[in-house]
């Protein structure tokens, strides 16, 4: 039996955490839900840091059951903490070949060559004194410390939280990395949409200690039962080909199944995967093709739900293609003026499209 | 005359000794007993600190007069040793031991407990999640970070047994080259009124313990340098 499978349940100071969720052996799964929801938690548990009742099975062997409970330190997992936490009295080197050193010469997979490259530690592993490291830096030690372990999973606590943006941006690159180079699970934990819809291939949804939603990333962020369809920054994502450079108009053209999307231009080669992420609210709905508009992307779609959003608003979710979904955010005056219903054939017009 | 006549050389011996033998012990007792009060959640951790912490309030006499009695003959320590055919221990230089131990005691384990404490659960965790079993992370990580409690520690309580006098005089005597320590040997010089006798023995007193502290600040302070 490949992938996790977890159940847990845990009183809390404030609730029960009581949650079940099984995620796939490959790719990176967002553990998402507001502060306080028990992911965190939910994580600690997973490792072994924290006791609860329940039953863990990593790639079909068990770390914990009503009669087995594997210590941490016996997990083959890499974990990275919201702080990077690095060893004071260690050299930033040290630090590196900790947990290398704790395991058997036959299991180290991953090499301190292949870290250093992969994370850009280079410069920071001649430096002895870890205090000399910026908060960015620290974390990057920290991540490669942990996959030195040659983990076969990697769990992360939000690790970019405790980072300001600049270091936010200087790190991401390298997660999204790292979800190329290694062919492990990685458990996410986060509470930051933007951070989910880039690194995310399948969310975990978390609210007071319970699992109220599991699914691909795609699917989940396209549904408009749950939550997150009714953040401020909602929409769904598309992952897309880059198919044509237009150099004229510094443009590049993204093929998916269900159309194309014309956005800046993209470095990337001709046919690499891109993904980009569209908000429910750069969505407009025409019924007709507009004439004369300076939206570049305008799709062709089908209505497939329409969600009730606060006061004098609503969702709309259409279907682009076959597999493909597209939020709108709309006022429900639109919406009856238009006469939107559920079925009807519409112009989707995209203002705008994030690439990750 | 201000020389060290052999019985206040003696003396002086013995003191170092008792010092030494004190520290050492206190550190192997103190040391798991600090971590034992920095992590456990016990409710009786709370009776145990406050034992712990006893000889701080308690006069040095009254301690050593309940340690005569329990070592003593019909003692229950008393019976036991004698049942062992150790012997009896007061009066004797173990037996200053065993006193110096237990009223030195607080002043080895709070440092090293407030450093166990300092240093959080966090990274004992991290060298969990990176495969060191429980004695590795004590050994790799607590160990090298609680660093300058030790250093405390041992500071502490060297000093606190050179300077002792009640408890060894309740449970230890007068015995020359057994059980009489310096600050016996000064109290001596004192009620016999050789003053300069004791103006030697007391100067070289507070001489060493200044350069032994300042001996121990010295290297504290550079490897906590080096450390950060």
């Amino acid at each position: 039996m490949s992938g996790i499978h977890t159940r847990f349940q845990m009183q809390l100071e404030s609730f029960v955490l009581d949650a079940e969720f099984t995620a796939p052996a490959t790719g990176v799964t967002a553990l998402f839900g507001p502060s306080g929801s028990g992911k965190t938690t939910l994580l600690r548990c997973i490792a072994g840091l924290e006791r609860a009742q329940g039953s863990l099975q990593m790639n079909g062997e068990t770390w914990q059951d009503d009669k087995i409970f594997v210590p941490v330190h016996q997990r083959p997992l890499g974990y990275v903490f919201q702080e990077a936490s690095l060893f004071p009295h260690l050299s930033v080197r040290a630090n590196l070949e900790y947990g290398y050193q704790r395991i058997q010469p036959a299991e180290r997979k991953v090499q301190m060559e292949q870290v250093v490259e992969w994370l850009g530690l280079s410069r920071l592993v001649e430096r002895g004194d870890v205090a000399s490291l910026s908060g960015g830096e620290r974390q990057r030690v920290a991540i490669g410390r942990a996959l030195l372990t040659s983990p076969r999973i990697l769990l992360m606590d939000e690790p970019l939280s405790a980072l300001d943006s600049t270091s936010k941006q200087e790190i991401l690159p390298y997660l999204e990395g790292l979800h190329r180079e290694l062919n492990i699970p990685v458990l996410y934990v986060s509470h930051a949409l933007d951070e989910v819809a880039r690194l995310a291939d399948h969310l975990v949804l978390m609210e007071k200690g319970r699992v109220i939603a599991s699914g691909s990333l795609r699917d989940t962020l396209a549904r408009l039962d749950l939550p997150t369809a009714h953040f401020d920054d909602a929409g769904t994502v598309i992952e897309a080909d880059v198919a044509q450079q237009d150099d004229k108009y510094h443009l590049t053209r993204l093929d998916f199944a269900g159309g194309n999307l014309w956005v800046g231009k993209v470095d990337r080669p001709f046919g690499s995967r891109v993904r980009a992420r569209v908000l429910a609210r750069d969505v407009s709905i025409a019924t007709q093709a507009p004439q004369g508009s300076s939206i570049n992307n305008i799709l062709n779609a089908r209505i497939a739900e329409i969600h009730d959003d606060g006061p004098g608003k609503v969702l709309v979710r259409m279907r682009v293609g076959d597999s493909q979904s597209l939020l709108s955010r709309i006022t429900s005056r639109s919406r009856d003026h238009l006469g939107l219903v559920k079925g009807m054939y519409v112009c989707a017009q995209v203002k705008s499209v994030a690439l990750m | 005359m201000a020389t060290l006549d052999p019985a206040d050389l003696q003396a002086v011996w013995l003191t170092l000794k008792l010092a030494s033998v004190t520290t050492l012990f206190l550190l192997l007792i103190a040391t798991p007993l600090a971590w034992w009060l920095a992590h456990s959640r016990k409710w009786y951790k709370g009776v145990v600190a406050a034992l712990v912490a006893l000889p701080l309030v308690l006069p040095p006499t009254v301690l050593g007069f309940y340690l005569l009695l329990l070592m003593g003959p019909h003692g229950v320590v008393g019976e036991l040793t004698t049942a062992l055919n150790l012997g009896r221990l007061p009066f004797t230089f173990y037996g200053l031991v065993v006193g110096s131990v237990l009223f030195s005691m607080p002043f080895a384990v709070q440092p090293i407990q407030n450093a166990f404490e300092a240093i959080g659960k966090r990274p004992l965790e991290v060298a969990a999640t990176l495969r060191a079993s429980l004695w590795d992370r004590f050994v790799s990580v607590a160990l090298p970070l609680a660093r300058p409690g030790f250093l405390t520690a041992i500071i502490l309580a060297f000093a606190h047994t050179v300077g002792e006098f009640g408890v060894v005089l309740m449970l230890g005597g007068n015995i020359d080259g057994e059980t009489r320590v310096l600050s016996v040997a000064i109290y001596n010089h004192v009620e016999a009124m050789e003053y300069s006798a004791a103006h030697l023995l007391a100067g070289c007193m507070v001489l060493f313990s200044f350069l032994v502290l300042l001996g121990l600040y010295l290297v504290g302070g550079r490897s906590a340098r080096v450390t950060k």
